[in-house]
């Protein structure tokens, strides 16, 4: 008796041992078959691996898929083996985490289609659900609640059991309560909860969600949700007022920063610049040109490129501009006919000379990280290159104002503008002042170029697409005042936003030149109308 | 020599003779039209815009043709004659392209044009091809409702890249909510009508189709990105179909990667860019956004590795790319050769009887072939735009797809037909067995 007890007694810990030996292998073989379905380079296969590393205990299963993500997942199709290219650069063997030296010329990174990337982002969102940074667990609790797979229920009940951070928390709520929304066997109240989570959410997604709900619900809950619906509508069809007043500003400070230079070549000295857009393109250009010197150079610059460009641009667009008015313009003045044709001239031939030197097609300019990407604030976004762009704008015009107002070189443009021959009786050399107010507007285009080759074509014709725009604006704000050109960039910008959406964007251009030739019949010198004896000059 | 000129052009960087370049070509221009037509040579017009708005596109085509007869020249030429191109500036000025495309055919006598790119410059030149009798061949996908006699058209019909691409996303990514952006001119609007009948032909309803124009060079698309946002927010699988046009693209594409639309969330699949547009932005905010088309630069067949090779030989540019007009023009020229030779003679109306029927192979393991109503028989690909600027093909079309002249989807186009073989007629109406049924 006590032999046959000792011997069950023995037998346990095999029994135990052998069950972890048949288990283990076949927990193992799963990850391992997983992994060899990389090297077969099928979108099918692929999306059967990565689901099955989704559920894998693996602690390289993230390693893998976050490397497929981000395309350093590499198969080799004769051998079989896969390798993962860490971020730091070092290669490791998906299977085993081996480091490895080099990646055979034949493996090339495994590919993928947006519905395996939708499955790769559930996938990272399962195993980053328990992840140490709040951050990544807020972006797993995001993915789950975009697809909101009932069978991450369990995982993300025991997520919100456990957990402290406050964000991650609510995130996790409003994941569990996507799942319910759409779980077949829940009750109402768990619904109706459900509900009210994410009508609290509020946000464009939310309302994706509850208006993706089957007709079939019962009559509490769909009630709930289409009061739910209507409440997000509402409060999105605000925020879309406060979103087309912020695009009107973004749009304005484009055409104001296109238009301050004219205002002073045009408003100030009255010469009709038809290729002020290529002194524009010229500025992009030169921001291109820096980018590759730094870019082949100084690769750590990059982030400074735009800084180093708009002094440039301000140099090599001036200088144009002084060497046109010195060559043309300067023979041309009180023919404004001539000086239309001749200058409209020479925007083709250097908008041709730009096609011939760089090539007709566009240059890659980048995005400085900062300016790259968006912030949200309340429900509409931001992105930061349209906010550097109006801080800009502002910068530059209130350097320009002060110039005007308190250097000499300021004094001497406003005196000459004012009335020529009295300024040249005190002493000013007039030729040098025009030579000098030319080369400021055309330097002040070129910086438009450097932060417009952010949102825009770097190609030859990108300064036509701004030439109307600009002279609509100076002449709409008024010629020879620069507060004018202010407001009536932002003017036009919030006009055109607020008609967009309503006339689409075909029709509300045309609509807003409507209005400015309506509004110039009534008032031919624009908004701010300049007084005195400059008016007759 | 002169040839080696115009060439020079186009290469990027050769700051120190754009202006003897320059120089160059107007005196070359001179030279050309003034030439007597030789008869030693056998002479290729070209007619690409090189300045202007539309230089962005076309100058590589012009360049392509320059390669393609530098290439048959090696080989010896066609008929024991070296052919000699014939370069021409349309400058982007619609009317401009059939002034110059009179001038090639009657002052320079060329055998045969290669060119245009938009519609309306194509509309333009169409009378001068049919009064002068003289073949063109047009590479560029286009919005179709068009066979004539002297063009050939060797770029996609709406069946061949918009119809199936709309599968793809009904299939593949089951999209029920569509978005059809286009720039507001012909092609567009045309493509965007047949797409129209054809998602409601599937069941897809009116309130879940957007349509939306914006002009040429639309720079500012906040709004728009903003409302495709709030369109795709729905709670159906939305996707949008973009006819936008070359230069507006990078500011959409830019715009969209800024406000954070992801692929995966809503895929924009367009039928205007290549390799070219995409050379101009930083493509790792548009992962996964779509393209489709008839011919990818990543497509892996030894044709294709070597027409790269010898291309960016040609230019002296390791990373110059290739795209689908290439390749039609790729085709087309290929073509004229084979029917040149099958009718031993460069004389325009022997050539068209010899055109349809002929076969020659293209880039991506296919075979193309004219068909009567002078299309040709092309593969269609599904690509997605990768990190480095190139596209990843995810799904094609089993076999190849004949080009429909005119659209099955309109009303007003699917009872004709064209076909220049044994109807001679390019509106065929099948209903009333008659020519001359309802033209564009």
């Amino acid at each position: 008796m006590l032999s046959k007890v000792l011997r069950n007694f023995r037998a346990l810990p095999f029994a135990v041992l052998l069950i972890v030996a048949t288990i283990l292998p076949a927990m193992a073989g799963a990850f391992e078959d997983a992994v060899a379905k990389f090297a077969n380079d099928e979108f099918s296969d692929t999306e059967e691996a990565v689901d099955a590393l989704a559920t894998s205990t693996n602690p390289l299963a993230y390693t893998i898929v976050s490397a497929l993500q981000d395309d350093r997942l590499m198969a080799d199709p004769d051998t079989k083996k896969i390798y993962v290219k860490q971020p730091d650069g070092k290669i490791i063997d998906a299977l085993t985490g081996a480091p490895v030296d080099s990646i055979p010329d034949s493996a090339a990174s495994v590919r993928l289609n947006n519905k395996l990337r939708r499955h790769v982002a559930a996938a990272l969102g399962s195993l980053t659900l328990q992840s140490p940074d709040p951050a990544k667990r807020v972006q797993a609790a995001q993915s789950v609640f975009k697809t909101h797979d009932e069978a991450m229920l369990p995982a993300v009940d025991s997520a919100l059991a456990k957990e402290t951070n406050k964000d991650a928390k609510l995130a996790f709520s409003e994941a569990r309560a996507a799942i319910l929304l759409f779980k077949e066997d829940a009750t109402d109240p768990e619904k109706l909860e459900a509900i009210a989570t994410i009508r609290a959410r509020g946000d464009q997604e939310a309302l994706a969600l509850l208006t993706g709900l089957s007709g079939e619900q019962p009559p509490a809950v769909a009630r709930a949700a289409a009061g739910a619906t209507a409440a997000i509508q509402n409060k999105l069809a605000m925020w879309s007022a406060v979103q087309n007043a912020w695009y009107g500003l973004s749009l304005g400070s484009v055409l104001l920063l296109a238009a301050i230079g004219l205002a002073i070549t045009f408003g100030v000295m009255g010469v009709i610049n038809m290729a002020h857009g290529e002194m524009v393109m010229i500025g992009a250009y030169t921001t291109f040109v820096v980018q590759q010197t730094i870019r082949s150079s100084f690769p750590g610059l990059f982030d400074y490129s735009l800084l180093i460009a708009v002094p440039l641009a301000f140099l090599v667009a001036g200088a144009i501009g002084v060497l046109i008015e010195r060559s043309i313009i300067r023979f041309l003045y009180g023919r404004p006919l001539e000086t239309l044709l001749a200058t409209w001239g020479l925007s083709l031939v250097l908008q041709q000379a730009v096609r011939t030197m760089f090539g007709p097609t566009n240059q890659e300019v980048g995005n400085p990280s900062w300016m790259s990407g968006a912030f949200d604030l309340g429900q509409i976004t931001i992105t930061y290159n349209r906010l550097w762009i109006l801080c800009f704008t502002l910068a530059v015009f209130v350097i320009l104002l002060a110039m005007l107002r308190y250097t000499a070189l300021g004094l001497e443009m406003r005196a000459v503008t004012q009335n020529r021959r009295m300024a040249a009786s005190m002493g000013i050399a007039t030729s040098r002042v025009d030579a000098l107010t030319f080369g400021l507007g055309s330097g002040i285009a070129g910086i438009a170029g450097v932060a417009l080759s952010q949102i825009d074509n770097v190609s030859p014709n990108l300064g036509q697409s701004y030439i109307i725009d600009s002279f609509m604006v100076v002449v709409f704000g008024g010629v020879g005042n620069l507060w004018g050109t202010l407001v009536g960039a932002f003017t036009l910008g919030i006009a055109n936003k607020f008609l967009e959406p309503v006339a689409g964007a075909v029709l509300g251009k045309i609509a807003i030149l409507v209005l400015i030739i309506l509004f110039i019949q009534k008032r031919p010198r624009g908004l701010f109308a300049l007084k005195g004896r400059a008016v007759e000059a | 020599m002169l040839t080696q000129l115009t060439h020079d052009i186009a290469t990027p960087l050769s700051r120190r003779r754009w202006l003897a370049a320059t120089a160059g070509l107007v005196l070359g221009l001179a030279a050309f039209t003034s030439a007597k037509a030789a008869d030693d040579t056998i002479k290729v017009g070209v007619l690409h815009s090189l300045s202007g708005t539309m230089a962005i596109s076309e100058t590589t085509l012009k360049d392509t043709v320059l390669f393609m007869i530098d290439e048959q020249n090696k080989k010896g030429g066609v008929l024991g004659k070296k052919l000699e191109a014939v370069v021409v500036d349309p400058a982007s000025n619609w009317p401009l392209f059939a002034e110059k495309a009179r001038e090639l055919i009657t002052k320079d006598k060329v055998a045969v044009v290669f060119g245009c790119w938009t519609s309306v410059s194509r509309k333009s030149v169409l009378p001068v091809f049919k009064e002068l009798n003289s073949i063109l061949f047009y590479p560029v996908q286009y919005e179709g409702e068009e066979s004539e006699r002297n063009v050939f058209y060797t770029g996609a019909a709406p069946n061949q890249q918009a119809i199936p691409a709309v599968d793809y996303l009904m299939k593949e990514e089951k999209v029920k909510r569509w978005v059809l952006a286009g720039t507001d001119y012909v092609y567009p609007r045309t493509t965007n009508k047949i797409l129209e009948a054809y998602l409601k032909s599937k069941g897809v309803k009116q309130e879940d189709i957007m349509i939306n124009y914006t002009p040429f060079g639309h720079s500012d698309w906040q709004t728009i990105v903003a409302d495709i946002k709030k369109f795709g927010s729905a709670g159906k699988k939305t996707a949008v179909v973009s006819t936008i046009n070359g230069d507006a693209n990078v500011p959409f594409y830019k715009e969209l990667g800024n406000q954070g639309i992801k692929a995966t969330d809503i895929p924009v699949v367009a039928f205007s860019v290549g390799e070219e547009e995409l050379a101009g932005i930083d493509t790792k905010p548009l992962l996964g956004h779509l393209a489709a088309w008839n011919y990818f630069e990543s497509i892996k067949t030894p044709a294709n590795e070597k027409f790269i090779k010898e291309w960016q030989a040609y230019t002296k540019n390791p990373k110059r790319t290739t795209n689908d007009p290439m390749e039609a023009t790729y085709i087309g020229f290929n073509m004229w050769v084979k029917a040149v030779e099958k009718a031993k003679s460069t004389d325009a109306d022997k050539v068209i009887d010899a055109l349809p029927g002929t076969k020659t192979p293209n880039l991506t393991g296919g075979v193309a072939e004219v068909l009567p109503n002078h299309h040709i028989t092309k593969p269609v690909f599904i690509g997605e735009i990768k990190g480095n600027g190139q596209f990843d093909v995810v799904w094609k079309t089993p076999g190849l797809v004949a080009g429909d002249a005119w659209s099955k989807e309109l009303p007003d186009s699917k009872d004709l037909i064209g076909d220049w073989v044994s109807k001679k007629c390019g509106n065929y109406n099948t209903k009333t067995n008659k020519c001359g049924g309802q033209a564009s």
